[in-house]
């Protein structure tokens, strides 16, 4: 009798401690703003999932992509659940390091069908889902209607990007430390080559011919990168070559810049009258063109997706339902207002028309979003996906090395003919080293 | 004898350090060699071959290899030539009877504490920055354009970081130094009538050769591998301008998971390491003999 | 006082003195002062000193993200036990080499630092395997196995230079009265290097308290230290200035303090052979 009662006692008590200790989700997570405000909501997931239980890792964007690379690569099995870029996903889907979100597809409540559709084929190898977006973005252009209204100047909704030189140029008063145009500056692959390879785009560039050889040598990117150097040594703020998101963040909400070319979420950073001293200036328009056919938008998500041979891919599934569906939108406009949803991952959120009216800059989103091709990305045929990346393992240490060629010669240390050239030969090198091209 | 019998005792109290660093250092190189000779990308599981020395040709016919390489040297020889000459400075000065002595020396050692990664991110944005930084308002305030350090001096810039956070460390082992020079030494010679220029230089300086030796050894270890101060200010950048062996190590590991180049860097890194070190310890068994 | 040093002279050094120890304090004292703007004083031109609206928000926002006392006690548990363990396999080999040295001491002391030499980034996957193997990943015995190692060669450094300073007659005299090697050890020599050991303990504890790349690297969440906790408060999207700051406040402030209160301790020890 006693002894049952002990065997039983214990027994429910192992019982007990494994639900309990099966049922803990380690999430990775960048430090970005939509982030967080989901992690102060963990609660909300917690009371409608009793059992499970919710631990983050929130880090960087740099470490977190190479702890979670490492991690995944490595089998390590220390998340359940991982933020990733739309540039990793279809790469670990194709290698089997993910697993297919399935339970989402086909749940009618989820409607993955509302998903955006540029974004979910981004997303999807083989006709599977294998990560699902959290927030998605592309660029555009956002700018000071003061100072153009003080030129004399009207933005297009559809600028060229002689339309955008010229009035950067205009625009630029030294003086009174007021540049024309912010851009990217920084070296990495997602910071000044994230903006470069897409405005290349719109430039008739490309950054592989469909035999994989490297096309730095080529006129259209000479043109591009002359183009770009010219106009930020004229009109651009100093100390441009270490600019990455941030830094020209923090120059347009100081009332620094004239236009600033970037994502699309920044719109809510730069019209929040909290944050920014130029919030009730700001005006948008889609990413500058040159008549060839390409704008030159990228199109970016941050995703969750579950680690192929995770063991609690069930209670993954449900958190990742909850996080990406229509009803979270919701209840972070209960909470903090309609213009803090995460934006840029699902239609009926602009067909809403309280998010419309909170934010100014649904239109110029969706629209950028939806130009976006990330199959298609060039006016010239490339053997390759991705607008402002090239969807290949080897490319984060290629457009890295790449954009520090770059950056050095925006910071006038080459010149640009130097810098391209520098750049075709490491790209070559490392595209040998990689084995291409790959039959 | 007793002798015999302290040497066996000696060599067994030494065993545990010598052997667990022997552990440490070869199972690692012994696996970062073999990876070295293998075509190994995390990233493309499945294609692992043996590649024979390919790694270590694309490593060493770089072109960013030789940058690295004098870049470590002056990033290493700067800071050094920074906190040794300040730390002698500083320690002159902290030697003097001053007010609150105590205080000022605080200030002085406090950057030892912060840790890398904070100092690096403090001096970026809050200082170097041209636009939103101190610096360049204290530029503008005083009518000059101001400075984009880490754009225009790259390596510079770094060597500054490092050497604020190196600095309380070589002032501290000179103070100690020079605190246990002989008081009667410093008085005959000013009873003498030597200036304070002559005194620096025949019983100062002197004095401190080992002070110096050590603080030498001690950040040459670990000036080779700054890596968090480059990695948060620069990248490395622009071109290949701050890259130092530690970063293009870094780059090939971390950000092209190329774990065969990686590994092949790190060998290289470690047999010029070990260059460094023969030559350090020429130079301290001269100074630290006796 | 032997020497008379005249008023003026020590307003004078005072000054210089205390204007460049400013100087040098003025990055920290600048965090600690951003850490109570708000992100949109943080970034303001012109800058302002003390004369800005003062708020703890950034505390309270970075208390509620992350906990703060986790990766606190992990970073002392880390340091501490490291060093102690450290410590404990150095002072008898520091020992052997003070007062048995050999032909081959010097060289076999070079070869320990030289370990420290190698750029951690080459060995990171080797030993991420291993850990991921013997399951130490994002365990605290983890890391503090690979911080004692790290660390170890300058432990047996300090500890020799300064055994080497303790005049051997003292430990013949135990011998004659019949002590045995572990009686010397820990009833003669260990009193004497008080000193030395505690220095060489600060100085370690607050090397591996800094130690960002192996700590960040092994860790997810359990046994993260303060490093991680400063990886996730900078450059995120948006300004992050003033919540980096109270971050980094909270990340230094312990070994901050330590290294005060201690610096006396610190300092008398922290020789390395310099001083003879």
């Amino acid at each position: 009798m006693t002894l049952k009662t002990v065997l039983l006692g214990a027994v429910s008590a192992l019982a007990f401690c494994g639900i309990a200790s099966a049922e803990t989700l380690t999430i990775a997570t960048v430090n970005n703003g939509d982030m967080i405000r989901m992690q102060k909501l963990t609660d909300d997931f917690k009371a409608k999932n009793p059992g499970i239980d919710v631990q983050w890792v929130t880090l960087e964007e740099n470490v977190l992509r190479q702890r979670v690379t490492t991690d995944i690569a490595t089998k390590s099995g220390q998340y359940d659940i991982m933020t990733i870029g739309i540039y990793e996903a279809p790469i670990w889907g194709k290698q089997g390091w993910l697993a297919p979100l399935d339970k989402l597809s086909s749940d009618a409540a989820y409607d993955a069908n509302d998903l955006l559709p540029p974004i979910r084929s981004g997303l999807t190898v083989n006709g599977k889902l294998y990560a699902a977006p959290f927030y998605g973005e592309s660029s555009m252009v956002m700018y000071r209607k003061d100072l153009f209204d003080k030129a004399g100047l009207k933005m297009p909704d559809a600028p060229t990007w002689d339309f955008i030189a010229d009035a950067a140029r205009k625009i630029t008063d030294k003086g009174s430390e007021t540049y024309g145009i912010c851009l990217r500056g920084k070296a990495g692959w997602g910071e000044n080559m994230a903006f470069l390879t897409a405005t290349a785009n719109a430039f008739g560039a490309r950054w592989f011919d469909e035999n994989w050889m490297p096309q730095f040598d080529q006129p259209e990117w000479k043109k591009t990168l002359d183009f770009y150097v010219k106009l930020m040594k004229d009109a651009g703020p100093p100390g441009a070559s270490s600019n990455g998101f941030n830094e020209n963040l923090a120059l347009f909400q100081n009332g620094k810049c004239g236009m600033w070319i970037d994502a699309t979420v920044a719109a809510s950073f730069v019209t929040n009258p909290k944050e920014s001293k130029v919030a009730d200036k700001v005006g948008f328009a889609l990413a500058p063109d040159t008549g060839l056919g390409k704008r030159g938008n990228w199109l970016w998500s941050w995703n969750l997706a579950i680690p192929a041979g995770s063991k609690k891919v069930e209670a993954a599934q449900k958190f990742i339902s909850w996080a990406t569906s229509k009803d979270y939108l919701k209840l972070v406009a209960e909470k903090d207002g309609w213009a803090n949803v995460p934006p840029g991952t699902r239609t009926s959120l602009y067909a809403n028309a309280d998010y419309q009216k909170a934010a100014p800059f649904a239109k110029m989103t969706i629209d950028s979003i939806n130009a976006a091709d990330p199959k298609k990305p060039t006016v010239k045929p490339v053997p390759y996906e991705g607008v402002q990346y090239v969807a290949i393992p080897e490319f984060q240490g290629i457009g890295t090395a790449v954009g520090q060629q770059f950056s050095a010669a925006l910071a006038g240390q080459v010149t640009v003919d130097q810098a391209l050239q520098s750049a075709q030969q490491l790209t070559e090198r490392e595209m040998k080293k990689a084995g291409y091209p790959k039959k | 004898m007793a002798t015999t019998h302290t040497r066996s005792a000696a060599r067994l109290m030494m065993a545990p350090s010598v052997i667990l660093l022997f552990a440490w250092m070869i199972v690692p190189l012994a696996m970062t060699i073999y990876f070295s000779l293998l075509r190994y990308n995390l990233l493309m599981p499945g294609t692992e071959e043996f590649a024979g020395i390919m790694n270590y040709q694309f490593f060493l016919t770089d072109p960013a290899f030789f940058d690295a390489l004098s870049n470590t040297l002056i990033l290493v020889g700067g800071v050094l030539a920074i906190t040794i000459i300040g730390g002698i400075a500083f320690a002159l000065l902290l030697d003097q009877p001053i007010f609150g002595q105590g205080i000022v020396r605080i200030l002085v050692i406090a950057p030892f504490f912060v840790m890398p990664t904070v100092s690096a991110l403090v001096w970026k944005n809050m200082f170097m920055n041209p636009v939103n930084g101190l610096f360049g308002w204290l530029a503008r305030a005083m009518g000059f354009q101001p400075i984009d350090f880490l754009a225009s001096v790259p390596l510079l810039s770094v060597i500054i970081i490092v050497s604020w956070q190196w600095l309380p460390f070589a002032t501290l082992i000179m103070l100690t130094a020079l605190q246990s020079l002989d008081e009667e030494q410093k008085e005959a010679a000013e009873m003498d009538g030597a200036g304070f220029v002559s005194r620096f230089i025949y019983i100062v300086l002197p004095h401190m050769a080992r002070a110096i030796t050590v603080v030498i050894l001690i950040e040459t270890i670990f000036l080779l591998s700054v890596f968090a101060e480059i990695l948060v200010t620069t990248n490395g950048g622009p071109g290949t301008q701050s890259t130092n062996l530690t970063y293009l190590v870094y780059a090939q590991a971390l950000l092209q998971f190329d774990i065969g180049g990686a590994s092949a860097g790190g060998i290289v890194a470690v047999v010029l390491a070990n260059i460094v070190a023969i030559f350090l310890v020429r130079l301290i068994g001269k100074n630290l003999e006796g | 006082m032997a020497r008379k040093v005249s008023t003026q002279r020590k307003l004078v050094m005072s000054a210089i003195a205390w204007t460049l120890g400013i100087v040098i304090f003025f990055p920290i004292l600048w965090t600690f002062l951003t850490s109570f703007k708000t992100e949109g004083e943080a970034v303001a031109t012109p800058p302002s000193l003390f004369f800005f609206h003062w708020t703890t928000e950034n505390y309270a926002e970075v208390q509620s993200r992350s906990d703060y006392f986790l990766h606190f006690m992990n970073s002392v548990t880390i340091s501490l036990g490291s060093t102690i363990l450290g410590l404990l396999i150095a002072i008898p080999a520091a020992w052997a080499m003070a007062f048995a040295p050999t032909k081959r001491t010097k060289d076999v002391l070079m070869w320990m630092l030289s370990t420290k030499m190698m750029p951690p980034v080459g060995a990171l996957i080797p030993i991420y395997l291993l850990f991921r193997d013997g399951g130490l990943l994002d365990t605290r015995i983890g890391l503090v196995s690979v911080l004692t190692l790290i660390n170890l060669p300058i432990i047996v450094w300090m500890l020799y230079t300064y055994f080497k300073e303790i005049p051997g007659e003292i430990l013949e005299a135990a011998r004659m009265d019949g002590a045995s090697l572990a009686k010397e050890i820990i009833y003669v020599l260990t009193p004497m290097a008080v000193p030395g050991i505690a220095s060489t303990l600060l100085l370690n504890v607050i090397l591996a308290w800094n130690e960002a790349f192996w700590t960040l690297n092994l860790t997810t969440s359990n046994a993260a230290p303060l490093t991680a906790f400063i990886a996730s408060y900078s450059s995120p999207e948006g300004l992050f200035y003033a919540k980096l700051s109270a971050a980094s406040t909270m990340a230094i402030a312990p070994i901050l303090i330590l290294g005060w209160f201690s610096q006396k301790q610190l300092v008398r020890g922290l020789t390395f052979g310099a001083v003879k």
